[in-house]
């Protein structure tokens, strides 16, 4: 047997192993080939190894393409990749650690530029974006937007003055709901109410727990959030309030019980429904475009809801004698007694309807706000005091008109401000409201010092 | 008996916990503005947090400590006057919804990312992390380093039988009971020798404690017994400067705005003062504890939010408004009864030993609802507390 026969034998047994691997793998590398024609490469991040920064130039439905993405690592040395038709990029990196992610301008179509991240924080040198905290075994999206070079903000002023009014006006609404309840409170037994943002919680929930736990039909279960949170209000003042009055327990007292009591329900709502967000309505809105405004019919419908409600508890107020008893009571309660009103009753009924009114409010935020959790009425609670405060402690229509005042501040300040101090404008200004006139807007001038 | 000791022990690491003494501190100073003066603030957290923020933003600033703790304080003079000027002309309950929206609005400005100058120096909802302000309180610790059990004498020197712990924790119950008693002034003891007796049983106790469940920490790292002591230190010199200013003609002056406002302006007093006096000073108190309670931790905005105030009432009025001993009995006991629920919920109601109702999660939530409970209780039935006296507690907004 001379060499070469051995040699010859050698190669042709691995020419047929390779030949046999391939026949394997051949469907997947044609897989894989076929992959890579719409990414760049495919990232997958090892555990302890590799992570993935992937984004897209353009959006999905015009991607941008022959961009070249940079990426700076955390030791500065930088890496580049040209997007393709699709528009993607995608880095695998290997060092946990700090990276930016830029554009070299030069490449971007004629007459766009790069738009800087929107959030302070995430916003590098030359309009890069920052992706910290890299850590391997994750994905990390980097959202760069590309915008037009003339790219003009005040064109657009006007409509996003009027979208931006409009979303002032429903969250003006959806707070008038619970607020004039609030108010109405106030006004019959003195009981500044810190648990009522947790009765809009209340509404949000049972809203779930009815249409979206238990497929009642929507409409009913609105029907059912109005019964049950309006049952809570009786049954909380008939073991509660009304046992609490009798003893004669101070408004200070009464008020840290409503403290304790909102604390209570907070972590209640977190122990049995838990704590993230959920929805009503898992099936997302039909949105509807009017000019420049983009809404959709559930907001509508919300505040057509909204508005006829609040009419009602209106009329009922100046209109009828169970109205015009609250109001006896509102204004003078030893009076109102004197004069036979049973302010008892008055007072079962104010909390009754009150608390119907936040679980609406509640039931309708989440529907507008794609979800309710645990700490939903939390986050607007100060709202509704300031609504309150601002109408003018204890009047009905003061709250209504207080209530558009902050949503539209809420929703037109962040025009002028960073978006994250929209809260803090209402509140402030509920401030230096107080400063000049520390009834309020409709509240009578009187001694509150 | 195991499960007790360990639970015992959870309870005992929290009431030693730096945190627990700041919270104590700004109970102290809530003490000043709600129980003796009867204003209603609802935003000590905002003075807490702004007392971090000053204090935690020097100190990265490159300023050497005592500067620091300097501009914690002016930051929170400075808003006590701001808050103070337009709502203390006001009703009660005017001031309750004004602290509380500017707590708010401190706290989320504290948290905001959109101003770039902003963020640089708060870091947003993130925060400042502990380590790039603390190393100048560190530096100061002359412990040294090593662990320390306190006490090194303690019962497993003697016996481990669970009958010498029964009994010992009895006697722990029985000197408690006996100080509240001194405390509320029925045994009959006066001045000096009631005050040297509260010392000495509270002295007693402490110790027994400790022998009955020793805590073992480091000296000088982070929740360390340098953090510890420091804390608790200056939450003793907090309760002597009360001592001092209730006493005074001043404090009798804050009292009588508390319980009749009309009436102090016919004799002459100046109201709006006394009650911005009362402010400052509560709020100082109020930003010692923020300095005290971020140290071990970090300057987080929401961790110092609403809630923080929630549980700074609850203390005080468990452990009773307008006394001196009421703020720091009542954040001991909540502190440990916060602890002793989630290890009790931990041990018992989420085990597969005992009962397994529900999660790891549900049963902080548990206990947080648990106090929401015990707070509204504890107004309805007993609104004076543990210490306090029911005829102090008749005011209202």
């Amino acid at each position: 047997m001379s060499r070469t026969s051995v040699l010859e034998r050698g190669v042709a047994t691995r020419a047929a192993a390779l030949l046999g691997l391939f026949m394997l793998v051949a469907p997947l590398l044609l897989l894989l080939s076929s992959r890579s024609a719409d990414a760049i490469t495919l990232c997958l991040p090892k555990k302890d190894e590799s992570a993935c920064i992937a984004g897209t130039m353009g959006t999905r439905a015009k991607p941008i393409e022959g961009v070249d993405v940079i990426l700076t690592k955390p030791d500065g040395s930088t890496e580049t990749q040209t997007t393709e038709k699709d528009g993607k990029f995608s880095f695998t990196v290997t060092e946990p650690g700090n990276y930016l992610v830029g554009v070299d301008p030069d490449t971007l179509p004629d007459g766009s530029e790069l738009r800087p991240p929107a959030q302070a924080s995430l916003r590098g040198p030359d309009g890069a974006l920052k992706v910290d905290n890299v850590q391997l075994g994750q994905n990390y999206g980097a959202t760069l937007t590309v915008r037009d070079a003339d790219f003009d903000d005040s064109t657009n002023k006007l409509d996003e003055f009027i979208q931006s009014a409009v979303n002032g006006i429903r969250l003006g609404l959806l707070l008038a709901l619970a607020s004039v309840g609030l108010s109405l409170i106030y006004g019959t037994t003195g009981l500044s109410n810190f648990a009522h943002a947790e009765q809009v919680t209340l509404g949000g929930m049972v809203g779930y727990g009815l249409v979206n736990v238990a497929g009642i039909n929507l409409w009913l279960g609105g029907l059912g959030v109005l019964v049950i949170c309006g049952f809570s209000g009786w049954f909380q003042d008939r073991v509660l309030w009304q046992p609490l009055r009798r003893r004669g327990l101070g408004l200070t007292q009464m008020m840290i019980v409503t403290i304790g009591l909102s604390l209570a329900m907070q972590y209640a709502f977190q122990y049995f429904v838990g704590a993230d967000t959920k929805r009503v309505v898992v099936a997302s809105a039909t949105v509807r475009n009017f000019g420049p405004v983009t809404i959709t019919d559930r907001s509508l419908a919300a505040m057509a809801i909204s508005i006829v409600v609040l009419l009602l508890v209106g009329y009922a107020l100046l209109r009828t004698r169970i109205g015009r008893a609250t109001r006896a009571v509102s204004d003078n309660p030893a009076l109102a007694q004197a004069s036979g009103i049973d302010t008892d009753k008055v007072i079962r009924l104010v909390w009754t309807v009150a608390m119907a009114l936040a679980g609406l409010s509640g039931i309708l935020y989440a529907l507008v706000v794609n979800g309710i959790k645990w700490d939903t009425g939390l986050q607007i609670l100060l709202l509704l005091f300031a609504a309150v405060t601002l109408g003018g402690l204890g009047t009905a229509f003061g709250a209504l008109l207080g209530s558009l005042v902050i949503g539209l501040v809420v929703e037109l300040s962040p025009l002028v401000i960073p978006g994250d101090f929209k809260y803090a404008a209402a509140l402030l200004i509920l401030i230096l409201l107080l400063l000049v006139r520390p009834q309020g807007l409709l509240g009578r001038a009187q001694r509150v010092g | 008996m195991d499960d007790i000791q360990q639970i015992l022990n959870a309870m005992m690491r929290e009431a030693v916990d730096p945190k627990t003494a700041a919270v104590a501190l700004a109970v102290i100073g809530l003490n000043i503005h709600f129980g003796y003066t009867g204003l209603l603030n609802i935003g000590q957290s905002a003075f807490m947090l702004l007392g971090a923020y000053g204090f935690a933003i020097s100190i990265t600033q490159g300023w050497p400590l005592p500067v620091a703790i300097l501009v914690g304080l002016l930051v929170a003079f400075v808003f006590a006057l701001v808050l103070g000027v337009p709502t203390l002309q006001l009703r009660g309950d005017y001031l309750a919804i004004v602290t509380i929206s500017a707590a708010e609005i401190v706290r989320y400005v504290g948290r905001s990312v959109g101003v770039e100058w902003l963020f640089d120096l708060t870091g947003g909802a993130q925060g400042i992390p502990g380590s790039r302000y603390r190393d100048p309180f560190t530096d100061l610790s002359f412990f040294g380093s090593g662990n320390t059990t306190l006490l090194p004498f303690n019962y497993l020197d003697v016996s481990e039988s669970p009958l010498l712990r029964l009994a010992g924790w009895l006697v722990v119950i029985g000197l408690i009971w006996a100080a509240v008693q001194i405390g509320r002034g029925k045994i009959g003891l006066e001045g000096g020798a009631r005050t040297g007796a509260l010392l000495g049983l509270s002295l007693a106790t402490i110790l027994l404690v400790f022998f009955l469940a020793p805590v073992a920490a480091q000296n000088t790292g982070v929740e360390g017994w340098w953090f510890t002591v420091v804390a608790w230190v200056i939450v003793a010199i907090g309760l002597l400067l009360v001592l001092g200013l209730t006493r005074s003609p001043w404090g009798r002056a804050l009292k009588g705005v508390r319980e009749d406002e009309d009436a102090m302006r016919s004799l002459g007093k100046n109201v709006f003062a006394i009650k911005m006096q009362a402010l400052v000073i509560g709020g100082l108190f109020g930003a010692v504890g923020g300095m005290m309670y971020v140290l071990p931790s970090t300057v987080q905005p929401d961790a110092l939010g609403r809630n923080i105030t929630f549980f700074a009432y609850t203390a005080l009025l468990l452990g009773g408004a307008a006394t001196i001993w009421g703020p720091v009995l009542g954040s001991l006991i909540f502190f440990v009864g916060r602890a002793a629920i989630i290890a009790g919920a931990n041990t018992y109601l989420s085990s597969d030993q005992y009962i397994n109702i529900m999660n790891r999660q549900q049963t902080s939530q548990f206990a947080f609802v648990v106090i929401g409970v015990a707070l509204m209780l504890l107004v309805i039935f007993r609104p004076q507390g543990i210490l306090g006296d029911k005829r102090e507690l008749r005011f209202n907004v």
